[in-house]
């Protein structure tokens, strides 16, 4: 069994008086992608959000039980939330390059986090562009405006962007929900490459890429996790009729 | 761009092209055994054919997990259903080398009732149109097939070659030679089938390749 990254135990959320999540028991395996999969609502994507403690950011967010990173609770009051944002890299639904050129891109996300020489960024933005599977497509064009590529290639950026500052984990929240299909697939097959170096977690509204992508797969229904299991067995023999139910279209 | 399921695909062709060898080698040893009419290299085939049906639920496994996660489409689709067939007829044709070499059991230690002319004859047949069979699939080569599918009306032939004379010139003469006939005329109808699968898998290739369903439809190949 390979360690997990994340040990979660009893995790609950909430948002006010609502509660999200509802004790969920979890372990999320290194260098695997583990998807995140269930309807609308069922907290799934309050749950990827709360690895990183992006969710933080929201008012009246609260969690509890224990979230161990690496056996460290990233909930515990010493924890520097910068450095684990940067140790815990997220891509999210809608790419979100800045209006910036290409190169500028990724160059000042190095600079926010204190490089300054302009060789050893160079380095980076092309290593970077390269694990992102897009230093093909835009070599000749670092100049060019980030915001005048394809869907696709914006949200390979946006990875490319997270990657330059060398992540050990990386949360997906729906990363191809906006792309066509050929710029999905591009993004699936990355994933397939980045699983070697990272631990990858993905929430997914698409069952089936959930299905392509995924070593281990979660099915989560209304604050509870309801399976886990390896991908294969959960969509050729899940155990709970629930998901059973969610997975072959029978839901609701 | 590559793609992962390319890989995957990959690792079934080689897991069909094991089984494929593996049914290929059970044929070879069941023949051997009836050349030599030898009790031991019979229970060895015998015990063999216990890694092939391994083989072949694996095999099944692998196809349903690619069903499932990867959706394949058109030629991905084909490949993948056409595998799940082909892994079926191959475990046939090791369960048939198996009857003959339960035959060869039946016939040891009593004298051929006749020297061996035509079952050496389908014999050669039976491991050619297999061996033709897998090196279509692993070449998806669809002329290769056709020509397999082809030699299963020879197949035919002899097998009622074998079985007339055995009825006509030594059942029908001299009842008392059955039980040295009757293993023969079995082991003439087990090479008969395992030709017959070898015609399927060779069917299989052709739909896998071209899309061309030529199952039941033997004009198709003119």
């Amino acid at each position: 069994m390979q360690n997990p990254t994340f040990e979660i135990k009893a995790m609950r959320a909430s948002y006010g008086a609502k509660e999200v999540l509802k004790g969920i028991d979890i372990n999320i395996l290194s260098n695997s992608v583990t998807a995140i999969i269930g309807p609308s609502g069922c907290g799934k994507s309050t749950f990827i959000r709360s690895l990183n403690r992006i969710n933080d950011l929201i008012p009246n967010f609260h969690a509890s039980g224990d979230i161990l990173y690496r056996g460290e609770d990233i909930y515990s009051g010493d924890v520097d939330v910068v450095d684990l944002r940067r140790r815990i890299g997220m891509v999210f639904q809608k790419p979100n390059p800045f209006p910036k050129s290409i190169y500028d891109n990724i160059a000042y996300v190095l600079r926010v986090h204190g490089f300054d020489m302009r060789e050893m960024i160079d380095e980076i933005v092309e290593k970077s562009l390269r694990k992102a599977a897009l230093w093909d497509e835009v070599k000749d064009n670092l100049k060019q405006n980030a915001l005048t590529l394809s869907g696709g290639q914006q949200q390979r950026l946006c990875i490319a962007r997270t990657l330059a500052i060398e992540p050990e984990v990386l949360l997906f929240d729906e990363p191809c929900s906006a792309l066509d299909p050929i710029s999905t697939a591009k993004v699936e097959e990355l994933i397939h490459q980045l699983k070697q170096n990272y631990t990858i977690v993905i929430v997914t509204h698409n069952m089936q890429q959930a299905a392509r992508v995924s070593d281990h797969s979660a099915f989560f229904l209304m604050g509870e996790l309801i399976e886990f299991g390896k991908t294969q067995d959960i969509f050729t023999k899940p155990v709970d009729a629930r998901t059973e139910a969610y997975i072959t279209g029978r839901f609701g | 761009m590559k793609r992962h399921l390319d890989q995957e695909l990959a690792g079934l062709k080689e897991e069909l092209l094991k089984m494929g060898i593996l049914v290929e080698n059970a044929i070879f040893e069941s023949i051997k055994a009836l050349k030599g009419l030898d009790k031991e290299i019979a229970v060895k085939a015998i015990n063999d054919d216990r890694i092939i049906d391994d083989m072949e639920n694996k095999i099944d496994e692998k196809c349903i997990d690619l069903l499932a996660l990867q959706q394949p489409m058109a030629v991905d689709l084909r490949f993948i259903t056409m595998s799940m067939k082909i892994s079926t007829d191959l475990e046939r044709i090791a369960d048939l080398a198996i009857d003959i070499a339960r035959r060869v059991l039946e016939l040891t230690g009593k004298p051929l009732l006749k020297p061996l002319i035509d079952i050496p004859k389908l014999t050669d047949l039976a491991k050619q149109m297999t061996k033709d069979a897998i090196n279509a699939f692993v070449n998806q080569d669809p002329d290769l097939a056709g020509k397999v599918i082809l030699l299963d009306r020879e197949a035919d032939r002899l097998r009622d070659i074998i079985q007339k004379e055995l009825m006509e010139d030594f059942i029908a003469k001299d009842p008392s030679a059955t039980p040295r006939a009757v293993p023969l005329l079995l082991i003439a109808r087990h090479l008969e089938r395992i030709c017959d699968h070898a015609t399927n898998i060779a069917e299989d290739v052709i739909y896998m390749v071209k899309a061309d369903v030529v199952k039941h439809h033997p004009e198709k190949l003119k």
